[in-house]
Parts: C-alpha cells; sequence; structure tokens
C-alpha cells in the first residue's frame, strides 16, 4: 500500500527523492481523512519552502488542511492538473496526484528525520486506533 | 424501524417556488409611487451620464401578492429557532426574545438617522453607553469597542490593537500569535490577516491546552495566545489564569475569543482571569438574531492598557452627562466600522440584558445545564470521546456508527427527519467525525426529551437498519444535496435561459 521509496511525515505528506529534487504529495490515509477534495491551493514556483513549514493547502468539503513541505528547497513545478481535477487526489494521491516538485537544498538531513513505509503504517495504526478508542 | 418513531415532526404539503427571476412579467407592478411633490431633476444632468442609465435590466417585476407569497413559501421550506430546538454546536442559536424587536422598533430608535449630530442623538448614545457599561461588568474590563460587525471583524480588532501595542511598546509588534486545536476556526484567519504568523497548540487528554507545551512555546516572538474558552470541546479552561502568567512573563497578551460566553456570563468575568483582550459575540450570547448572515456585533474588550488603541470614535461622558463621539485618538487602530456599529443589533442585546438582569446568571445556568443533560441522556448511545466535565456544549464522536458505515453527516441529515435542525458535523477537528450539541438554555426538559428520543432512535436505526440512516433525509423537499459537486463546480449566479 505504502511504496518503499517514499519517506512519510507526521502530517501525512510522503516525499520521493530523484536526484535533488523532491516529489511531494499528501497519503491515502489523507486523503481518506479528508474527504472529496475539491480544491488545491499550491505555491508559484520559485517560491522559497523550509521543512515543516505549511506552503499549501488541501480543501475537502469538512475542512482545509494545510500541506507542510517535507523538506527544504525551492519549488520548482507544481501539479497544474489538480486544479481542473482536485478529485484525482482521492483517486490516485500517491501517484498522478503529486502536489510539487522542490529543489531540496538539504534533503540527506531532510529525509533522515521523516519515516520509512513501515514506520509510517504503524504511525496510522496507532492513529486510527486513538480515533475509535 | 420507521418512521413511525418520530413524533415531531410531519411530512405535509408545501409550495412549490420558482426564483423570483423567473416570476417576472414585464409590466407587472407591486406598488405605485405618490405623485412627486417636489420640482424634478433630471439625474443625468446631476449626476453625469456616465453614472446613470434609464433602463434598469434584469430586475423582476411581480405583482405585490405574488412578492408576499414568494418569500412565505420559502420560509415554509425553512427551519428557524421558532419551530424548534437548534442544537448547531459553536453558533448558540437561542431565541431571540420578542421584547428585542418591540425596543428595536420603538419610534425614536428605529427612525434615527446616522448622520443626526451627537447632540440631538443622545438617547442613542446613552442606549450604547449603557450596553458599554453592562458588558464591561458582565466581562471584568476596564475599556470598550462596540463597532465591530461580527465575531470574527472582533478578533480582527482585538489583534490590531494588540499589534499596535506592542508596537508602540517595544517599537515592534512581534511575530506570532498562538492558538490551541480546539479554537475557533476563525482565529487562524484573523491572525494571518493581521500579518502575523500562526502556530498551533496541542491539547492535553483533558481537552484543554498542552500546558507545560505553552511554557515551551512562548518566548519574545509570540505576541499573544488566542485562548477559546470554553473551548470548542465545550470544556473550561482551568489553568486560564496560570496561562496568562506564562504569557505576562514574557511580555506576550491573552486574548480570549469570548464567542462561548454563553457558559460564563454572570458566573466568570474574564477580566478577573488575566484576560487583556476579548471580544463577544452578542448575536450568540445576548440574543440577537443570528439566521441570514447578519448583522452581528462582535463587540471587543480590553484592559486598560489598551484603551489608547481602540477604535474610534469613542463614546466619552462629559461632567455634565452629555455624551459625545472621541475621535482624537492618537494611537487608535481607526474606523473599523462605519456609525458605531450595527445599532439595531446593539439596541437588542440590551434589551435582553436589561430584561434579564441579574438573571443572566440563570441563563447561564440553565444552558451547562441542558448540555449535561443531553450527554447524560446520551452517552450510552453515542461515544464521549473526552470526559471532562461540559459546560454550555457537548461534543459526542461517531465511533460506535461509524462500524456500520453511519457517519456523523448522516445522522445529522437523518435528524432533519425528526424535525430538528443537525447539530455541528466534523467540527472540532481534533475529534474524528465529532457531533457538536448547544441546547442553549432556551430550551424546556420537554424539547430536550424530543430530542434525546430523536438521537437514540437514530443510534438504533444505524445499528439496525443503516442504509436508512444514509439515505437521510427522507421527508425533505429535496434529498440529500451533493456537497462535493456543489464545491467542485459551483453555480454562483443566476442567468436567464436562452
Amino acid at each position: 500500500m505504502y511504496p518503499t521509496d517514499f519517506r512519510y511525515t507526521k502530517e501525512h505528506e510522503w516525499v520521493k527523492l530523484d536526484g535533488d529534487v523532491a516529489t511531494v504529495g499528501i497519503t491515502d490515509y489523507a486523503q481518506h481523512e479528508l474527504g472529496d477534495v475539491v480544491y488545491v491551493e499550491l505555491p508559484a514556483p520559485g517560491t522559497k519552502v523550509e521543512a515543516g513549514q505549511a506552503f499549501g493547502t488541501v480543501e475537502s468539503v469538512k475542512s482545509v488542511s494545510e500541506i507542510f513541505s517535507p523538506v527544504s528547497g525551492e519549488v520548482v513545478e507544481v501539479n497544474a492538473a489538480l486544479s481542473d481535477h482536485p478529485e484525482s487526489i482521492n483517486q490516485d494521491a500517491h501517484g498522478a496526484a503529486w502536489l510539487a516538485r522542490i529543489r531540496a537544498s538539504n534533503a540527506k538531513a531532510d529525509l533522515a528525520a521523516l519515516m520509512d513505509a513501515a514506520a509510517y503504517e504503524a504511525y496510522i495504526a496507532e492513529q486510527q486506533e486513538e480515533a475509535s478508542a | 424501524m420507521s418512521d413511525q418513531q418520530i413524533r415531531k415532526a410531519r411530512s405535509h404539503v408545501n409550495q412549490s417556488e420558482d426564483l423570483i427571476f423567473e416570476r417576472s412579467a414585464p409590466g407587472k407592478r407591486g406598488m405605485a409611487l405618490p405623485r412627486l411633490d417636489v420640482p424634478a431633476v433630471s439625474a443625468a444632468e446631476a449626476l453625469g451620464a456616465d453614472l446613470t442609465r434609464d433602463d434598469v435590466s434584469g430586475f423582476p417585476e411581480i405583482s405585490e401578492i405574488e412578492a408576499v407569497r414568494h418569500f412565505t413559501r420559502l420560509s415554509t421550506w425553512n427551519y428557524a429557532i421558532d419551530y424548534g430546538m437548534y442544537p448547531l454546536g459553536s453558533c448558540t442559536m437561542k431565541y431571540n426574545p420578542r421584547v428585542n424587536e418591540f425596543v428595536a422598533r420603538l419610534e425614536g430608535i428605529a427612525t434615527e438617522h446616522p448622520y443626526q449630530p451627537a447632540e440631538l442623538a443622545q438617547g442613542c448614545l446613552r442606549i450604547l453607553r449603557d450596553l458599554e457599561r453592562a458588558l464591561l461588568a458582565i466581562t471584568g474590563m476596564d475599556a470598550i469597542t462596540l463597532e465591530p460587525a461580527a465575531g470574527a471583524q472582533g478578533e480582527l480588532t482585538g489583534l490590531l490593537v494588540i499589534h499596535a501595542h506592542l508596537r508602540d511598546r517595544d517599537g515592534h509588534p512581534r511575530k506570532k500569535v498562538l492558538i490551541p486545536d480546539s479554537a475557533h476556526g476563525t482565529n487562524p484567519a484573523s491572525v494571518a490577516l493581521t500579518g502575523y504568523a500562526v502556530e498551533n497548540i496541542r491539547s492535553d487528554a483533558s481537552g484543554q491546552v498542552d500546558f507545560e507545551e505553552l511554557r515551551r512555546l512562548v518566548n519574545e516572538d509570540v505576541a499573544a495566545l488566542m485562548l477559546t474558552n470554553p473551548n470548542t470541546l465545550g470544556v473550561f479552561e482551568e489553568r486560564i489564569a496560570d496561562v496568562a502568567q506564562v504569557l505576562h512573563e514574557r511580555g506576550a497578551l491573552l486574548y480570549m475569543d469570548g464567542a462561548n460566553m454563553n457558559a460564563l456570563a454572570g458566573v466568570v468575568r474574564p477580566g478577573d482571569l488575566g484576560v487583556d483582550v476579548m471580544h463577544l459575540n452578542l448575536h450568540k450570547t445576548f440574543s440577537t438574531p443570528h439566521g441570514g448572515g447578519g448583522p452581528g456585533a462582535g463587540p471587543v474588550a480590553v484592559k486598560k492598557i489598551l484603551e489608547p488603541f481602540l477604535p474610534v470614535p469613542a463614546i466619552v461622558e462629559e461632567a455634565d452627562g452629555r455624551l459625545r463621539l472621541d475621535t482624537e485618538r492618537p494611537k487608535s487602530v481607526g474606523r473599523v466600522k462605519a456609525f458605531g456599529g450595527n445599532f439595531g443589533v446593539l439596541v437588542r442585546a440590551l434589551a435582553y440584558i436589561l430584561a434579564y438582569g441579574p438573571g443572566i446568571r440563570q441563563a447561564t445556568e440553565d444552558a451547562v445545564l441542558n448540555a449535561n443533560y443531553l450527554r447524560a441522556k446520551l452517552q450510552d448511545a453515542y461515544d464521549l470521546p473526552y470526559s471532562t466535565p461540559s459546560m454550555h456544549e457537548v461534543v459526542f464522536s461517531d465511533a460506535r456508527q461509524r462500524k456500520n458505515g453511519v457517519n456523523t453527516i448522516d445522522i445529522a441529515k437523518r435528524l432533519i427527519d425528526y424535525g430538528f435542525h443537525p447539530y455541528t458535523t466534523a467540527f472540532p477537528l481534533i475529534v474524528h467525525g465529532a457531533m457538536m450539541i448547544e441546547p442553549t438554555e432556551s430550551e424546556s426538559r420537554e424539547e430536550c426529551d424530543l430530542f434525546v428520543d430523536a438521537m437514540r432512535s437514530i443510534a438504533e436505526e444505524a445499528a439496525t437498519d443503516p442504509n436508512l440512516v444514509k439515505s437521510a433525509p427522507r421527508s425533505t423537499r429535496v434529498g440529500r444535496l451533493d456537497e462535493v459537486a456543489a464545491a467542485r463546480k459551483p453555480i454562483l449566479r443566476w442567468k436567464p435561459s436562452e
């Protein structure tokens, strides 16, 4: 379910590193918790972002949630298709519905602080238990 | 299980109605203007041809009875506090007493003109001054502005006051404002509008601000903490005085979102707890009309040190008892609303306060009692995520019903079939599948019992016939609306068909 070549944040973003460019999205768990996504707000390419800082929002019928950048760097590209088709986040959160590509300035240290797939799956199991406790 | 269980409501025939634009036909009219008794003026000559036009196209043309029926028919599709309990948590949908309306319509109040000079509007200024004094007595604060037109504008005004004060005191306004995850949703937006960064603070297991976390986070960058008290879990922040002390020691201020003052008025004064700035929602706690999106009123009360920064004009009482409007306040954040605020709303709030007098304490106690009555009667049917005592509202979750695929939205929609307005769904966000219920003090035990019966019956339906709940509402003019399509592909205005 959760790709092993991704790293994951506690705020439910995923990141995949390719050279020094990090592709960022929200996890399948996050899209499921949000419900039907109706709007996505992303920064303009060229925007500087910092690891752990909010850089955009995802809006569902229920709520508006901030997206936190897993890495520090500069936004080089955002997924323009999402403005017309926000629902693709509910359909393919780990693939076609990536949010942004960021040229990471300190990728190694940033990624070291994140969870791998196994740790993330354990983390969301814990969250689900809390929610139904 | 069937709709036989529903005691409070029954379907009845009601009238269909088109949009008013679709009722229009050329030449129909609902009024006749009297003959002009002053010399005619050409608008084009007086204002300039570019500012006038001969034709007002697109306005509906209908007769008087059609206009009356149009709005009366629409009103029968609606739900209102005058039909029954409106348990929309956090919104405090209490009854709007008729005496408020009587007072607001008195000649001399209803007919005053906003441009009337202060010397000729002493009565209206006295109403505002008396309301200021009443609200200061209830909050325990030192100074107040009645100008802001809503709670969120009150928040913005209060934050601007903090910003101006810190800049005056330190030469810079600091950088960020702390907001607990149990705060009202408007707080982060107001903070961002003021130019501050938002930093969230977690709640602890009791549903209160995590005090140790707060101690760690308050530093020289923090301008203020924005605390909703009681918070959106309906829980009173017991350590609020300690919270104030931690902030004050580090030069930061305590802002209290007073939207939930319905749980405190007449019992606890925020001014005594170390609060520096707070706003009130007169359309919540003080019973002014709430529907239709306003108008509202969000007065902001402050401690003495912040008074110079409040909006202008301020109402000043001279030694001889005359009232005047003072705009000479060099440190003021300026005017935030024309004509001293929504005067008609302020009149209604004063009428409510004077009608109750000291009895406002009982209104508060009854609001808390009603919420706790519902909690006691429903906690074996619905999951209660925080067992900390409830104040004026109680937050359940849909955890038990979710096992059958029924969520908080489904239960809320089913309540419509039972003749109630839904509670607040999916908020606060820290409770998964939240069901936020606020009965207010307006409800009798009989109405509360009807609500309890409805909620218990729906819990049973969720267990035995989940599809019945998931397909609700069933008895309304239209079934469940497609909220997702409405958000993704909104149609924002009517256009004539081709």
